[in-house]
C-alpha cells in the first residue's frame, strides 16, 4: 500500500482515470451532469489550493473567497476587452488573484492563528462590500458583471465576425459548455493536484509542516518562516484565482456574492469535512458539499413520494413527512447534522474514516507494523 | 520504505506524459447528449415534458418563493386537467385543452435561486441538463431574472420571468428568449405620478432608501423621474444593502434632512423592516416643511402587507395585481387557489400561474415544443380573461402591456387578507412608453 502511495506516477494515473471517468460512475446517483461535474472540478481546485494554506501550515484563512472573486471578475473582464478564449482569462484571473493575495497575505501574516483567520475575514468582506457599492462600475454590483455584445473583446474583432447573439467562450474553437467544459477544468485540476501532490512531498512542503507543528522552534533553528508562510499563500490565493477564472470561462459572469464570507466558510468546511492536510480529503468534501447544495436541495414532496411508491400508504405518508425537513430546503439542514457528526467522530475528517477502515481490514492480515500505519497522507 | 521529497527533471517528464495522454482520454468518452434532436430537451415521442420550476426558498425572497410553487403546482394541476381549471375557463384565446400540453402530461422539477444569481444558473442548469426541462420560470429578483434569461438564451430554453420589476429585464438585458408578464419600473412610475400628484401635491421633497442591486435602481430611477416631473425635488437616494434587516441607520437621517416624503425602493422583508422601522420612529405623525410626512412604497404586495402589519395603513404604492380584484379571470383564480390551500394567492403567485398557462398555450398555438416558433406564437400574442383585462405580449421587448392598479394600505380591513384598496386601475395607455426607449437587443431566434 505504502509503495503505491510513495510513486506519484501511478497515484497520478489513477488520480486521472478517476477524475475522467466522473460522468459515467457519477450518473447513477443523478451527479453526472456538465454543471455539477464543472462545479466538482472548480470547487476542488479551490479546496486543494486552500488545503496547502490551511492543511500545511495551520493557518486558517477565513478569507479565501476573495481571491476566487478577484479571479472571476478578471477574466469576465478579459472577455470583455480582449477575447472569449479562455486562456488569457485563465491567465490573467490567476495573476490579479496572485497580486491581490501577496497584498493581504503580506498584512494579514503579521498575526497568527485567530487573529490572522479574522484579519483575512475583514479583508474578503471588504472586498465583497466594495465590489457591491463602491466598485460598482468595476463590477457592477448584485448584478454581477456579464458580457454584452457591444464589448470591445479588442483581440477578437481583428479576427472574427460579431455573431448576432452574445459570443460563446471558447479555447481555441472548443466551445466549453457541457461535458467540453467539464474535461477542460479536469484538466486544470489534474495539473493542480499534480502540483499540490508534489509541494505536499517537497523539502517547502516539510518546511510549511514544521511551521505547522512548532514555528518558534523553526524560528530558533534559523529560518525565517515569514517567506514560506507568504508563499503559501500565494500560491493558495493563485489556485482560487484559477477557480475563478474557471467558473467565469463555463459560466461567464462573475458576482459579488462569489466573495461573501460564507463562500469562503464554505471551503473551510469542505476541507475540514474531507481531512485537513489530506491529499484527496477537501476533493471529497467539495463532492460532498455541492452535491448537497445541487441534488439534495432539489428533492421536493413529489421526489419522496416516488421514493416510498412501494410502500403501504400510510407508511410512505409518515415517512414522507418525516424525511421533507431534511431535504429540499432543509439541505442545510442535513448538512449541517452530517458535519456535525464527523467532527465530533472522525476529527481528521473522512479520510480518518476511510483510515479506520483500512486499518479494521489490514489487522486480520498481517502483523507487520508496517502495513498496518496509515498511508503517509493521513495525518 | 524512504519517502522520495525531491524530483528528478526525468521523473517530471514522465508524469508530464502521463498527464498528456489523460487529457486524451476524454475524446472517448466526449457525450454529445443533443447531437440527434433538433432542439435541446425535445421531448419526441415522450408520454411527458417537463418545467423547471427555479424559485428562491431561502433568503429575503422566500415567502414570495414558496408563494410562486404553489401557482405552479396549481397551474400544473389544471394543465393536467384535475382541480376546476381555474383561470383555464376564463382565459381567452385559449388553444388549452385540460390534457397536458400538446397531448403530453406536464411534469416539473423544483430548484432553489437563492436570490443569488450563482446558484439560480447553477439550479437552472441542473433542470436542463439533468432533469430535461424544456422550459424555465420562477424568481424573485431581477438580478436572478436576468442571470438566468442570459443563461437560458445561451442553452436555448425559454425563460418565463417570475416576480422581476426591474426595466433591465426586458429592456437593457432582454433576450430573444426571455418573457415577462409582470409589470416594470417604468409603470409603477407612471401610474403612481398621477396619484402622488394628487394626493401630495406637486411641492413635495423626496427621500429615498433603495435597496442596492439591479431592481432598486431601476425603482428608484423610475419614481425620480416621474416625481420630479411632477416638480417634487429628490434631496437624497441612499442604497441600502439586500436583506440589511437593521435599517435604522439609515432612517435616523431622514427626519432633519429636509424631506417629507421617504420613497421605499424595497421589497420582500427588507420592505417589512424598512417600513415598520419607519412607521416606530414616528415618520408618520412628524410634520415636514409644513405638511404631513409620508412614506411611498412603489412596489407593494400583499405577502409584505401582511408582513408589515397596522403599517401599512394609508400608505400608496402599486402592484401588478391583487386577489380583491372582481373580474371573471381574478375570481376564478382566488376560488381554485383558496380552495387548495386556504389562502388567497399573491401577485407572485398570479404572475407565475399566467406565465406558465402562456406558455403552454403558446406550445398548442405553435403545435411544437420548438422555441423558435413557441416564441415567435408568444410575440404580440393579445389575451383577456387572466385577471388583468386586455393584455399584449409586445414583440419588440416581450413584455406584457396591461392596466396597472395604484394600492392603497387598507385603513379597514375585513380580514387579514384584506389589506390592500385598489386605489386607481391605472389603463395600459397612460403607462406604455415606446420598445426602443429603454435599450437592449432581443438577439437571435435560434439558438447560437
Amino acid at each position: 500500500m505504502k509503495k503505491f502511495f510513495a510513486n506519484q506516477w501511478l497515484v497520478m494515473l489513477v488520480f486521472s482515470a478517476v477524475i475522467l471517468t466522473m460522468p459515467i460512475w457519477l450518473s447513477p446517483i443523478g451527479a453526472g451532469y456538465p454543471d455539477l461535474l464543472q462545479k466538482f472540478m472548480i470547487f476542488g481546485i479551490f479546496a486543494i489550493g486552500f488545503n496547502i494554506l490551511f492543511g500545511l501550515t495551520g493557518y486558517l484563512s477565513f478569507g479565501h473567497a476573495a481571491f476566487l472573486g478577484v479571479g472571476s471578475y478578471a477574466a469576465v473582464w478579459s472577455f470583455k476587452l480582449l477575447t472569449m478564449n479562455v486562456l488569457p482569462a485563465i491567465i490573467f484571473a490567476i495573476i490579479v488573484a496572485g497580486l491581490f493575495s501577496v497584498v493581504i497575505g503580506y498584512i494579514s501574516l503579521r498575526r497568527s492563528g485567530i487573529y490572522f483567520s479574522i484579519l483575512t475575514l475583514a479583508f474578503a468582506q471588504m472586498s465583497y462590500n466594495l465590489a457591491y457599492s463602491v466598485l460598482t462600475p468595476v463590477t457592477n454590483g448584485e448584478t454581477g458583471l456579464q458580457l454584452e455584445r457591444a464589448d470591445p473583446r479588442i483581440i477578437d474583432s481583428l479576427f472574427v465576425e460579431p455573431t448576432e447573439g452574445l459570443p460563446l467562450t471558447n479555447f481555441f474553437s472548443l466551445s466549453l459548455s457541457g461535458y467540453e467544459g467539464f474535461y477542460f477544468c479536469a484538466a486544470f485540476l489534474i495539473i493542480g493536484f499534480f502540483i499540490s501532490l508534489r509541494i505536499f512531498r517537497s523539502p517547502f512542503g516539510l518546511k510549511l509542516r514544521a511551521i505547522k507543528s512548532n514555528q518558534t522552534r523553526m524560528q530558533y533553528t534559523g529560518f525565517s518562516t515569514k517567506p514560506y508562510l507568504l508563499s503559501a499563500f500565494v500560491i493558495s490565493g493563485m489556485y482560487a484565482g484559477l477557480a475563478g477564472g474557471l467558473m467565469a470561462a463555463t459560466d461567464p459572469l462573475a458576482g459579488a456574492e462569489r466573495m461573501q464570507w460564507t463562500a469562503s466558510g464554505e471551503v473551510v468546511l469542505m476541507t475540514i469535512l474531507g481531512g485537513v492536510g489530506t491529499l484527496i480529503g477537501p476533493l471529497l468534501g467539495v463532492g460532498i458539499i455541492k452535491y448537497f447544495e445541487n441534488i439534495f436541495s432539489a428533492i421536493n414532496e413529489n421526489v419522496l413520494m416516488a421514493a416510498y411508491s412501494g410502500l403501504p400508504e400510510g407508511l410512505q405518508h409518515f415517512l414522507v413527512t418525516v424525511s421533507s425537513p431534511f431535504v429540499g430546503e432543509g439541505w442545510h439542514l442535513t448538512l449541517g447534522l452530517m458535519f456535525m457528526l464527523v467532527v465530533i467522530f472522525l476529527p481528521g475528517g473522512i479520510m480518518e474514516g476511510f483510515d479506520r477502515i483500512k486499518r479494521l481490514l489490514m489487522k486480520p492480515f498481517s502483523r507487520n507494523k508496517d502495513a498496518v500505519e496509515s498511508a503517509e497522507e493521513g495525518h | 520504505m524512504k519517502l522520495k521529497l525531491t524530483q528528478s527533471r526525468r521523473d517530471f517528464m514522465k508524469t508530464s506524459s502521463g498527464i498528456a495522454l489523460a487529457g486524451a482520454a476524454p475524446m472517448f468518452f466526449m457525450k454529445n447528449a443533443w447531437a440527434e434532436k433538433d432542439f435541446v430537451n425535445n421531448p419526441g415521442d415522450g408520454k411527458s415534458v417537463t418545467l423547471g420550476f427555479n424559485v428562491p426558498q431561502t433568503g429575503a425572497y422566500a415567502d414570495e418563493g414558496a408563494d410562486e410553487l404553489r401557482a405552479y403546482k396549481l397551474a400544473v394541476k389544471h394543465l393536467n386537467g384535475e382541480g376546476d381549471g381555474g383561470m383555464m375557463n376564463t382565459f381567452k384565446p385559449s388553444s388549452l385543452k385540460g390534457n397536458g400540453v400538446l397531448g403530453k402530461k406536464v411534469e416539473y422539477v423544483t430548484g432553489d435561486t437563492q436570490t443569488k444569481s450563482d446558484a439560480a444558473r447553477s439550479s437552472a442548469k441542473r433542470m436542463v441538463e439533468k432533469d430535461g426541462a424544456l422550459m424555465i420560470t420562477g424568481g424573485s429578483s431581477s438580478g436572478v431574472a436576468v442571470a438566468v434569461q442570459a443563461y437560458c438564451q445561451e442553452a436555448g430554453v425559454l425563460f418565463m420571468a417570475g416576480l422581476t420589476h426591474s426595466n433591465d429585464t426586458t429592456g437593457k438585458d432582454k433576450r430573444r428568449y426571455g418573457f415577462r408578464h409582470f409589470f416594470n419600473t417604468e409603470m409603477s412610475g407612471a401610474a403612481l405620478g398621477p396619484v402622488l400628484e394628487k394626493e401630495m401635491g406637486k411641492d413635495r421633497v423626496a427621500y429615498h432608501l433603495t435597496a442596492d442591486y439591479n431592481w432598486g435602481w431601476s425603482q428608484e430611477g423610475s419614481i425620480k423621474k416621474y416625481s420630479e416631473e411632477l416638480g417634487w425635488k429628490t434631496q437624497a437616494a441612499v442604497r441600502t444593502p439586500l436583506g440589511a434587516g437593521d435599517f435604522s441607520q439609515y432612517i435616523t437621517p431622514v427626519l432633519n434632512s429636509g424631506a417629507d416624503v421617504l420613497v421605499l425602493n424595497h421589497y420582500g422583508k427588507d420592505m417589512v423592516n424598512s417600513l415598520t422601522q419607519a412607521v416606530q420612529f414616528g415618520l408618520r405623525d412628524k410634520q415636514a416643511n409644513g405638511k404631513d410626512f409620508q412614506i411611498v412604497v412603489p412596489l407593494f404586495s400583499r405577502l409584505m402587507a401582511q408582513g408589515a402589519g397596522e403599517n401599512i395603513k394609508g400608505i400608496y404604492g402599486t402592484t401588478n395585481w391583487n386577489w380583491s380584484l372582481e373580474d371573471e379571470g381574478s375570481a376564478a383564480f382566488v376560488k381554485s387557489f383558496g380552495a387548495e390551500y386556504g389562502f388567497p394567492p399573491s401577485q407572485a403567485a398570479h404572475t407565475c400561474y399566467v406565465q406558465t398557462l402562456l406558455y403552454a398555450n403558446a406550445c398548442e398555438m405553435a403545435g411544437t415544443f420548438y422555441p423558435p416558433e413557441v416564441i415567435k406564437a408568444l410575440e404580440g400574442f393579445e389575451f383577456d380573461g387572466m385577471g388583468n383585462g386586455a393584455t399584449e405580449y409586445r414583440a419588440e421587448d416581450h413584455q406584457c402591456f396591461k392596466d396597472v392598479l395604484v394600492v392603497q394600505g387598507n385603513d379597514n380591513p375585513s380580514s387579514q387578507f384584506d389589506l390592500l384598496k385598489v386605489v386607481q386601475e391605472v389603463p395600459r395607455a397612460q403607462v406604455e412608453y415606446p420598445a426602443d426607449m429603454l435599450g437592449g437587443e432581443l438577439g437571435p431566434y435560434e439558438k447560437s
